[in-house]
């Protein structure tokens, strides 16, 4: 396949960015999108120019490090799928296509199309954690987990924090990403110790990152590659406002 | 953190605000059209100057025109908040964003769908209630509904009513089951037939308001 890209580039998050067209010729449909943009950067070092900068690590779905905006959609036109899952044949040959960064004010551009979502860290750091005794593991049946429970709660685990439904929300809010380490964490008997100070705190940190506030769009939960529902979201809520009447502050 | 202020605060807490006066207007909605039904009665609107009269001595409905007042008051202030930091919250926009893909245009409107509300609003108090109730004008409400109907505006004050109501109908398509998932209730059998009764509500209320318009000044070609 030969394509036409239009790709973000940009030197650091204090310099503007602008986009550059680049053609790429025998590109296999068997490709990940990733690997068309190492052939298109192989070819850009061949031809001693400053290869495109992008995020990836796994290429198997599973670390959330490579956000691409790829034609309007967050990870590209299919659902449920992660940028390096993504393959070339969903693209027609003589396409064009393009490619930005996650553009939110907490994801400042680092180069390119890589972006820091150490915002998300400092929320994870702000309270999605469990208090646990160290020493030798505990005898598993000396917990006993609802099936439901922990089926909802394994759901909102498998978040990889990669940032596509900050990306893909109108008001670049980071409800759907909280929500699942809220939920994932109440879900949980072991969760229940911080449980409310949890939602409070996390809460908190997001706003202070300056994401936006969530309107129920949805468009997080369509482009979530892990599909989490924003029924976390509403559990969220819930477990904030419950918060809130309790806290006794 | 203090509750009272967390609600008008921290992002969750606004979005709380924002579902319990969205409700509660909803609520409002339905007690308003319910009575205005009384102008089809016909009895040359005797019922519904009754009714109309009850609505401005009754200390009860008095007390409940501040809730009111305060109810739109603080979703309009938290609805402009939300707006502009969401705004800020995307310093830089996508040069190719494919929203309709992700997500309803009814839910990235809100913000523009309630401000024709807003402006109708006031257009509708000016025109009914501070007349009545403040400059005191020496007509029946009923006459005054029907004249404005009518002939108001060169004859075109109908066609804003109803515009508006079109505009009203998005906004609760959106607004009604939203309500509920910012409190909190989302639920794998309820929340589809909250979906179904939103749907629901947002096309017979904003109908039902819009057919007196219609109604009235349409009538006035028919004999
Ligand atoms: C009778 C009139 C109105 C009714 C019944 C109504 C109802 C609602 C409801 C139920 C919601 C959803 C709340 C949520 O998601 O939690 C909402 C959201 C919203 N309303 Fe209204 N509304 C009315 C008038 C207005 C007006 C006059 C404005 C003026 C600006 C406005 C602005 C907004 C905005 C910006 C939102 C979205 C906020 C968000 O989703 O966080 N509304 N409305
Ligand atoms: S909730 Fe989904 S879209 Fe958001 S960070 Fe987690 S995996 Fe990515
Ligand atoms: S590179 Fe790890 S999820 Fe795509």
């Amino acid at each position: 396949m030969d394509l036409t890209l239009k790709i973000w580039r940009q030197k650091d998050a204090q310099s503007e960015g602008r986009f550059v067209t680049y053609q790429v010729t025998d590109i296999s449909p068997d490709m990940s999108f990733l690997e068309m943009l190492d052939v298109l950067n192989e070819d850009l070092i061949r031809k001693g120019e400053d290869p495109v900068a992008f995020d990836h690590d796994c290429r198997e779905g599973i670390c959330g490090a490579c956000g691409l905006y790829i034609n309007g959609r967050a990870h590209g036109p299919l659902k449920g799928t992660t940028t390096c899952q993504l393959h070339m044949r969903h693209f027609r040959d003589g396409d064009t296509i393009v490619v930005e960064p996650w553009r939110a004010g907490p994801f400042p551009v680092i180069k390119d199309l890589v972006v820091d979502r150490s915002a998300l860290d400092r929320i994870l750091r702000a309270g999605g954690y469990i208090s646990v005794n160290t020493g030798s593991a505990p005898e598993a049946n000396s917990i006993p987990v609802p099936k439901e429970a922990a089926d909802e709660a394994f759901d909102a685990a498998t978040c990889i924090g990669c940032g596509a439904c900050v990306a893909a929300c109108k008001n670049a809010s980071a409800m759907l990403f909280v929500a699942a380490k809220v939920s994932h964490l109440s879900l949980l008997p072991q969760g229940q110790v911080e449980k409310r100070q949890r939602v409070l705190r996390m809460v908190a940190q997001m706003d202070e990152e300056g994401f936006g506030n969530c309107t129920n769009t949805y468009a997080c939960e369509a482009e979530c590659p892990k599909e989490i529902s924003v029924s976390h979201i509403a559990r969220m809520n819930r477990e904030y406002l419950a918060a809130l009447l309790t806290s006794g502050k | 953190m203090n509750t009272i202020r967390a609600l008008f605060t921290v992002s969750v807490g606004k979005k709380i605000v924002m579902g319990l006066t969205g409700l509660f207007l909803c609520l409002f909605l339905l007690v308003h059209l319910s009575g205005n039904l009384l102008l089809f009665k016909h009895d040359g609107g005797a019922a519904f100057n009754e009714y109309s009269a009850f609505m401005s001595t009754s200390w009860v409905i008095r007390i409940m025109e501040f809730v009111l007042l305060f109810g739109f008051a603080f979703h309009i202030v938290e609805g402009v908040v939300l707006t502009i930091q969401n705004r800020r919250a995307r310093p830089h926009r996508y040069a190719l964003n494919d929203a309709s893909s992700n997500s309803d245009w009814t839910s990235r409107t809100m913000f523009v769908t309630g401000s024709i509300v807003f402006v109708f609003l006031v257009v509708h108090l000016n025109t009914f209630f501070v007349r009545h109730r403040f400059l005191h004008v020496q007509e029946t409400m009923y006459d005054s509904v029907v004249h404005a109907f009518q002939r108001g505006w060169n004859g075109w004050y109908w066609a804003f009513y109803v515009v508006a109501m079109v505009l009203l109908a998005f906004h609760l398509h959106h607004g009604f089951q939203s309500a509920f998932q910012s409190l909190g209730l989302n639920h794998k059998r309820y929340t589809p037939l909250i979906k179904k009764l939103g749907l629901l509500f947002a096309i017979i209320v904003p109908a039902g308001f819009a057919s007196m318009p219609i109604y009235f000044h349409f009538q006035q070609f028919v004999k």
